[in-house]
């Protein structure tokens, strides 16, 4: 056994063993999951399976249907443009096709040097001051084409 | 001297804004100037516009001034700031800073003037005075005041909760629960948000006091993941509402118990309908379950259940602190308590508004919110989250209220207003409403499922004028369609803001 996959099964051993005992434990436990590797990779299916009691389908369906689950790692920026109307009011059509251009991506995809993804989002709750984009936990304001690329920028100069 | 308290917001849209670094700027400017002050993250007042709103607590009040961004601290600090300071950011006292002295606040009276996280704060503005009462009342009782109240649901339906709860009270079972509905999924809405990041123990007390009136002694609060400030905040504020033991298992020294977990969404629109968050606690796919059985017979886990929306639950507390008739005497006919709205898109003062029931759409959006952002004319305004109508010009004058919106064939919902100015293209607005509908449908149904996607076809012949009249009539149909045989409202009321686009804006469809 090679050691990622080790590594893998103590991952999902501990997020199983933190969330357990509690009602519909397979969410929380898919996003401690997420939140250490960045995706839930196909192999930990199996794993899950079997710690919760579960079939495989079941967690896959689980998986399937929330926007948020990944089965592919994401960049190492998260990088979410919100969609919704009161966006949409403020310009977000513009920002998108700006966005897409700038990094080079469309919706779902991850830049070749595997900086960032790029994901639709539909509204953040910052609808009085949109449009609005989040990146990673933080959440940004009024974005305009030329402060995305601020935002950017000031990731790329980050080493 | 004591050290100067200074305010900066914490709150989601403050942060986008630039407030951390406004704080840090703050601290850092006081620390050079040897000014000895006491930086509080207090919660924002919804005044989002004015936002980052800074405010120094004086002799006489509050002093604010917004909105400030980190280039202005230096400027500030020069014009005297944090003691008498003439400034061109500044606005006077707090509460005579007039989009927020003419408001009504009930549900966000803390909001702003207290820190969140402060259980302190809370109980000096009235917090946990509800809950005291009710733990000395019967269960009947607590729901006979919610029912006196008038109070209706503030997530979109708007049924009587006090009914709601004289079900699930009324249902034996060993186990019930009670589950707050953070899902905030609409566009233009942030009112919930607010409120658990400006005010969470108001929403933990709603929630025990409810736990007290059905005999439920577990909650979940299920929150949406496009909110990871508004997570933050509860996480703390449950950990320390269980610590002051206002939650646990003897709340208070009363032999009575309450324990609360926040469970946290994965980006599905759907689940904010309350039987798909239900099988989303479960572990499950958020589906829509057929209805009966009402969640409050069998809900989570089969288990009699409440489901109630964030502001719902806040306003408990106000009613059993003050007592129904105080809430009940804001409001009339059949919209009681306080008209809560929130003013987004293209506006100029954006923000969350709290005003007696009676306004009209116009009103709101001119005054409140100043008209638009771009200075452009206003064009269209979407009222009640996307799959609310779109409203043209001869219908600014309705008067919001449950009822009048439904008679004008919009709805109110959870009081989300989008502002568009006339560089909106609402063909584009209604092949949106489709293609959410299509990106978010639960895929129960075949309506919604295949027939948003059909949707967002025909609209794109219909714009390209292919076999105009021929389109027009499938689109109808469609949207009929969509409307009689979805099973629940994102199907069936899609045709909505599709329709309403349709009717009122036709040239933009290449009529
Ligand atoms: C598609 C759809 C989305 C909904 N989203 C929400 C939501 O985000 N928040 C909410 O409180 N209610 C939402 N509702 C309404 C809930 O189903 C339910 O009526 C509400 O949570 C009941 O609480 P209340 O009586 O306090 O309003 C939604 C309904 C539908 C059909
Ligand atoms: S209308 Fe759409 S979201 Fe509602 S149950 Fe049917 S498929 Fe699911
Ligand atoms: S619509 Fe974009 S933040 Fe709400």
């Amino acid at each position: 056994m090679n050691s990622s996959a080790v590594s893998l099964r103590e991952i999902v051993d501990s997020a199983v063993a933190e969330h357990h005992g509690k009602i519909g434990t397979l969410m929380p436990v898919l996003h401690s999951v997420q939140e250490k590797l960045g995706f839930v990779p196909s192999e930990s299916v199996p794993m899950l399976a079997q710690s919760l009691n579960l079939s495989r389908a079941e967690i896959q369906g689980v998986i399937g249907f929330y926007h948020d689950f990944r089965t592919s790692p994401a960049g190492e920026h998260l990088i979410q443009l919100c969609r919704a109307e009161a966006c949409q009011a403020m310009g977000s059509r513009d920002l998108e096709l700006h966005a897409k251009q700038r990094l080079g991506i469309d919706f779902g995809e991850t830049t070749e040097d595997g900086r960032f993804t790029l994901e639709p989002v539909y509204c953040l709750g910052n609808c009085a001051c949109a449009p609005s984009v989040r990146i990673n936990d933080g959440i940004h304001a009024r974005v305009s084409t030329g402060s995305f690329d601020q935002l950017i920028d000031d990731l790329e100069a980050q080493e | 001297m004591s050290a100067l308290k200074v305010f900066v917001p914490r709150d989601a849209t403050a942060c986008a804004l630039g407030a951390d670094a406004v704080a840090d700027s703050i601290l850092a400017g006081a620390k050079g100037r040897g000014i000895e002050i006491e930086l509080v993250r207090n919660g924002s007042r919804g005044a989002f516009w004015l936002e980052p709103l800074v405010e120094v607590e004086t002799e006489s009040g509050r002093m604010a001034f917004g909105p400030v961004a980190l280039a202005d601290v230096p400027g500030l600090f020069e014009s005297g700031f944090p003691g008498p300071a003439d400034h061109a950011l500044g606005l006077g006292p707090v509460d005579g800073i007039d989009w927020l002295a003419s408001q009504q606040r009930l549900t966000f009276y803390r909001s702003g003037w207290t820190d969140p996280l402060s259980l302190d704060d809370y109980t000096r503005m009235g917090g946990y005075k509800g809950l005291k009462r009710a733990l000395d009342l019967s269960s009947q009782a607590i729901v006979d005041e919610v029912k006196e109240s008038g109070l209706r649901g503030r997530g979109g339906a708007a049924f009587p909760t006090g009914i709601k709860w004289q079900t699930v009270l009324d249902t034996p079972a060993e186990q019930k629960y009670i589950v707050c509905n953070a899902d905030e999924g609409d566009s233009g809405t942030f009112a919930d948000r607010l409120l658990m990041e400006s005010d969470p123990f108001q929403l933990i007390e709603g929630m025990t006091i409810a736990g007290l009136a059905v005999g439920a002694t577990e909650g979940f609060i299920y929150l949406r993941s496009e909110y990871p400030h508004c997570r933050r905040v509860l996480e703390e504020a449950i950990a320390r509402a269980s610590q002051a033991n206002w939650l646990g298992e003897d709340i208070q020294g009363s032999g009575k118990a309450f324990k609360l977990e926040l469970r946290i969404g994965a980006g599905a629109y759907i689940c904010g309908e309350e039987t798909s968050l239900l099988d989303s606690l479960e572990g499950k796919r958020g589906l829509i379950r057929f209805k009966p059985p009402l969640p409050a017979i069998e809900g989570l886990l089969g288990k009699p259940t409440v489901v109630n929306n964030v502001l719902s639950l806040g306003a408990i507390s106000t009613i059993l602190a003050e007592g129904a008739g105080y809430y009940r005497d804001f409001g009339t006919g059949r919209s009681r308590g306080t008209l809560t709205v929130q003013l987004a898109g293209n506006v100029r003062r954006g923000g969350l508004v709290e005003i007696p029931f009676g306004a009209t759409l116009r009103e709101l959006v001119e005054g409140y919110g100043g008209g638009t952002a771009s200075g452009r004319p206003v064009r269209a305004i979407q009222v009640g989250g996307p799959l609310g109508a779109y409203l043209p010009e001869s219908q600014w004058d309705v008067t919001l209220n449950y009822g009048a919106l439904t008679d004008i064939g919009g709805m109110l919902g959870h009081g989300g207003i989008v502002v568009f100015d006339d560089t909106v293209d609402m063909a584009q607005q209604a092949r949106f409403a489709m293609e959410f509908c299509a990106v978010e449908s639960c895929g129960k149904c075949t309506p919604c499922r295949v027939g948003s996607v059909r949707g967002v076809e025909v609209i794109d012949r219909i714009v390209a004028n292919q076999d105009r009249e021929f389109n027009l009539k499938v689109l109808d149909d469609l949207c009929e369609t969509m409307d009689k045989g979805s099973l629940c409202a994102m199907g069936g009321l899609t045709p909505m803001p599709v329709r309403s686009a349709l009717k009122h804006f036709p040239a933009d469809f290449g009529a």
